[in-house]
């Protein structure tokens, strides 16, 4: 019989000589323990990636508008506006009954990080909206002040909730993470707000966005090479196959990104350019590679199995 | 329930000697559930049947695996009993050999071939069903409040509530719920709810022909349980072991627990599943350090320049 799940109890019979080399792990016919959710990758982790770039735009926003860059705080206003627009639709357009998505504001549940999440959102667009409204038309300069300053302050938690979002599930590659992943998508996040405030601002405003590239990239590769020390055997998910694919093309571009916008972002205006639209490639790869570094854990009952073995040995 | 709070810390995980007490059920009925004595399971797949035929479930695929008997091949939105079917080389019983032939002539056949002893294969058949975990992490994360928990202690989705998320399908360490394709909304066992209610046991029990699937009161099962599995390990059945039964495991004991004949990945389930929930209070942490640092970072950004400028103007 061919589909004769792999075997372990052979342990049972010392002194026999095996036939065949004991198995790593035992699986029912190499079926996957857990479902991978059914979150359409487009939507889902375009949702992670836009939602950082709003909420870490909001943030370099303010701080755009509290020094006098006024390019620069406009664009990342409108920018942050737009993302989260989008994310937004991603959003509803990936329930399964899309006409209910009011439903998600029924209850405020701190065990749900969707719930918690919905909630960040119903505060956080209105202020991103009004602060870009105002800055666009120049109306309410005050109210404006007053949004940006409180779109910053939702900002960063806009732009880390969605990594306690993927954590918080019996996915392997995002659970095992849950402690440095947060950390990645700040890291993520800001690189892609700096690179967003690169491109759309002149290179006098531009040098908060160049520091603020140059540590992001940092960050990431910091917390990337923490989350798959920690993830051991199941980190393999975040080195092959597809996210492998996706994760290795992120690194390389994030680093040439902030590395070109760093050292001439500040002098040539293509530079920063060029370097801006690394940063925001690269924070968009990095969200898919971890999006599906994730699918590919849950599908194989392998890193289901081992880890909780392990753990229980 | 303040008892338990302060005893563990937290309601996420540990034991929980009252799940519907505390969801908010007052002077609720004694919990139920299932214990599936897979010892007794002779395959038929009854309980598969009555489920769809009680809950009205659409059909889902008939298509033939060719792994197995088993086509059903597992959980899902519209599957909400499963038989498992494994065909394995099977560990000799430990004690006592099988009988002798007395005073027969022992055929060449029968013979024991070294490689390959006589008789060393075996049929495991398991009724999987969902958990009705004591810490669900279903219910946890659903956003909208479709997910709860019953006055028997289990775990029902809301269906004219339920809005698609899918975030209960990967938080299930089971890979129990899931969403119906053409519906989009979460599905899964209810424990015949409508039943309970009715004083009915669910109906995949009252089809079982063997009793494998046994329903009752938890505490009840869970010392039935007990001695059935000491039965079977001084019989000599190997590998005879209960799975969910433990009010200390990760998920806080499940409300349907099984007995199985080997380790439980075998049939399918997670070794030591944890409900994702009992970290979630260190990833708010963790993502409350990340959003500080995030705004740490953009400050330095814009002071840095500023700094560098003033020095180079003096």
């Amino acid at each position: 019989m061919t589909g004769t799940p792999a075997r372990k109890s052979e342990r049972r019979r010392k002194g026999e000589q095996l036939m065949v080399p004991r198995a790593e792990f035992d699986s029912y016919y190499g079926r996957p323990v857990i479902k991978a959710p059914a979150w359409e990758p487009r939507d889902i982790a375009g949702y992670f990636f836009t939602g950082g770039l709003a909420g870490a735009g909001s943030v370099l926003a303010a701080g755009a508008q509290l020094t006098g860059r006024r390019t620069m705080a406009k664009t990342l206003k409108v920018s942050s506006l737009a993302a989260i627009s989008l994310s937004t639709a991603a959003l509803v357009h990936d329930l399964g009954r899309p006409d209910r998505f009011l439903n998600m504001l029924r209850v405020c549940k701190p065990t749900s990080p969707m719930s918690v999440g919905s909630w960040l959102l119903a505060g956080y667009g209105p202020m991103a909206g009004a602060a870009a409204a105002s800055a666009v038309t120049g109306w309410l300069p005050r109210a404006g002040a007053a949004a940006t300053g409180a779109a910053a302050l939702l900002g960063p938690a806009v732009a880390t909730y969605t990594a306690v979002l993927a954590a918080d599930t019996a996915v392997p590659a995002w659970h095992g993470a849950h402690r440095e992943l947060p950390y990645l998508f700040a890291a993520s996040a800001t690189a892609a707000a700096s690179g967003m405030a690169l491109v759309t601002s002149p290179t006098r405003e531009n040098a908060p966005a160049r520091g603020a590239a140059l540590l992001a990239a940092a960050a990431d590769k910091a917390a990337m090479t923490a989350a798959e020390r920690r993830l051991g055997m199941v980190a393999e998910t975040y080195r092959s196959g597809r996210a492998g694919k996706l994760l290795r093309c992120a690194q390389a571009i994030t680093v040439a990104g902030a590395a070109t916008a760093g050292l001439l972002g500040g002098r040539s205006r293509p530079a920063a350019v060029a370097g801006g639209l690394a940063l925001l490639t690269g924070s968009a790869l990095t969200r898919f590679g971890v999006f599906h570094a994730g699918i590919a854990s849950a599908e194989d009952p392998k890193y289901t199995v081992e880890p909780q073995r392990r753990g229980k040995e | 329930m303040t008892g338990v709070f302060f005893e563990t810390g937290s309601l996420f995980s540990g034991p929980e000697p009252d799940p519907a007490g505390d969801a908010g059920h007052p002077d609720p009925p004694e919990r139920v559930g299932f214990f599936t004595d897979t010892s007794v399971c002779i395959g038929c797949k009854a309980c598969e049947v009555a489920c769809k035929e009680w809950n009205a479930i659409p059909e889902d695929g008939l298509s033939l695996t060719g792994m197995s008997y088993d086509n059903t091949q597992g959980l899902g939105a519209s599957t909400w009993r499963h038989v498992a079917f494994i065909e394995q080389s099977a560990p000799r019983r430990v004690p006592g050999e099988p009988p002798a032939p007395d005073g027969r002539t022992q055929l060449p056949l029968a013979e024991e071939d070294p490689q390959q002893p006589a008789g060393d294969m075996r049929w495991l058949m398991s009724s999987d069903v969902c958990k009705h975990c004591t810490h669900a992490a279903c219910l946890d994360v659903c956003p909208t409040g479709s997910l709860f928990r019953t006055e028997y202690g289990t775990v029902v989705v809301q269906e004219d509530i339920c809005n698609g998320c899918g975030y209960c399908v990967p938080a299930c360490p089971y890979g129990v719920i899931e969403q119906r394709k053409d519906d989009g909304r979460a599905f899964k066992c209810t424990m015949c709810y409508d039943r309970l209610g009715a004083g009915q046991e669910p109906a995949c029990a009252k089809a079982c022909p063997t009793d494998s699937i046994q329903f009752g009161p938890l505490d009840e099962l869970r010392r039935r349980a007990a001695l059935r599995v000491d039965r079977l390990q001084e019989a000599g059945v190997p590998g005879a072991q209960l799975y969910g039964h433990d009010p200390e495991d990760g998920v806080g004991g499940d409300g349907a627990f099984f007995l199985l004949l080997d380790e439980p990945e075998v049939y399918g389930l997670p070794p030591d599943p944890v409900v994702t929930t009992r970290d979630l209070p260190a990833m708010w942490k963790h993502a409350g350090a990340a959003a500080l640092s995030l705004a740490a970072g953009a400050v330095t950004s814009f002071v840095l320049p500023a700094l560098l400028r003033r020095k180079g103007r003096r």
